[in-house]
């Protein structure tokens, strides 16, 4: 009961981790900047109406104005955003040795990581055009699943 | 201080987040472009331009556009539905707006212009738009232009000759110098009755709430028409 009680106590507070394991989980946390900073500045496109007009790539229009840049109305960008919030805010905690934000941290990139797998399918197959602020944002994804798992499980 | 810094270092990215996200909002929220009275009139005055719809029609909708734009082929399918539903009430200009880089734009508002020589403009311009998926993504756009003009049952000797020569091309920059005068950076870029209609509002129900709006507009009285 007591060990029970102590392993609770450890995930929500924070513990001391390795060095290397910090670092891994402050690269993370950059990695995502980069992701977000993509992600938002498409998410103002799409607020801006420029998705809806020509002057840019076209091929990013193609993508960006199709029916898979929504779900139930939202840009996809948008929710992109949310997420890659989400894995620096989880990615900060865990830097400071918040063993639940680790959890949620290895959730999150995941489901990103099928998504993004999903979003490349639509754009090669489906589309048959590629976006580059897209692409960016796969190899961020792809960048963060690995680092992710290259992590080590405990500390 | 150490228990509370992931706290602040989260919520500091997330402040400078929004708050970079509404400046380049701010920064690149477009400004509604409008046609003063010289370049009305300046649009009355030539002959260039490619009408749809009685000349006394009390809305004119000027459509800047480009064939390979998918937006416009998207939007050019609801606009025909428009003009048949407004009918006499509503005149149609569409103006070339070709981008440098949609590879075969230019070529289409020249098969387009070419048409036009033989009295079949608008039935390209449909035709182009109709077909934009399948020119565009081709491997040879020409020949289907060419089988297009066919269809049309256009004289194809003079069609390739027009296609090459000056007076296509003089229509397509005429057009594209209007444009950039007006200071238009997208296409399609649509002005009901000398004013833009945001890029946002660039959907059949917003389009029709546009120009009900520019009906109800021209139907009250100006004030020099109230008596004393």
């Amino acid at each position: 009961m007591p060990s029970q009680s102590k392993s609770r106590a450890q995930r929500s507070t924070a513990i001391a981790l390795p060095r290397g394991t910090v670092v891994v989980y402050a690269v993370v946390a950059l990695i995502s900047l980069a992701g977000l900073a993509d992600a938002t500045y498409l998410t103002v496109q799409n607020l801006a109406g420029e998705t809806a007009v020509c002057g840019g790539s076209p091929d990013c229009f193609r993508v960006l104005g199709s029916v898979f840049s929504k779900i139930a109305g939202i840009p996809v960008a948008a929710i992109g955003s949310v997420a890659y919030f989400a894995v620096f805010t989880f990615a900060t905690f865990a830097a400071f040795g918040y063993q639940r934000a680790r959890t949620f941290l290895a959730v999150t990139v995941f489901i990103m990581f099928l998504s993004t797998l999903w979003f490349l399918y639509v754009q090669a197959f489906l589309l048959h055009a590629f976006c580059r602020y897209c692409l960016f944002s796969a190899a961020i994804t792809f960048l963060l699943t690995g680092l992710i798992v290259a992590t080590p499980r405990r500390p | 201080m150490r228990r509370f810094l992931p706290f602040i270092i989260v919520a500091l990215v997330g402040f400078i987040t929004v708050g970079a996200a509404t400046v380049l909002y701010r920064a690149k929220r477009p400004v509604t472009l409008s046609i003063s009275k010289e370049k009305a009139a300046e649009k009355e005055k030539q002959d260039l331009m490619h009408v749809r719809g009685p000349a006394q029609a009390p809305v004119t909708l000027e459509e800047f556009g480009d064939f390979q734009c998918p937006p416009c082929g998207k939007i050019s399918g609801p606009l025909l539905e428009i003009e048949k539903d407004y009918g006499s009430k509503l005149r149609v200009i569409f103006r070339n707006f070709p981008f440098p880089n949609h590879q075969h734009a230019l070529e289409a508002a020249y098969v387009a212009e070419a048409a036009g020589l033989q009295g079949r403009y608008w039935e390209m311009h449909d035709l182009l738009y109709r077909e934009q998926a399948n020119w565009s993504e081709g491997p040879d756009a020409k020949q289907l232009f060419n089988s297009y003009a066919r269809i049309l049952g256009l004289e194809m000797d003079r069609f390739e000759t027009d296609i090459a020569g000056p007076t296509v091309k003089a229509r397509v920059t005429a057009d594209q110098e209007r444009g950039k005068s007006l200071g238009v950076k997208a296409t399609p870029s649509i002005f009901i009755n000398n004013q833009e209609v945001p890029p946002k509002s660039l959907n059949p129900t917003a389009l029709r709430a546009a120009i009900d709006e520019a009906l109800k507009e021209k139907a009250r009285p100006t004030p020099n028409a109230v008596p004393k």
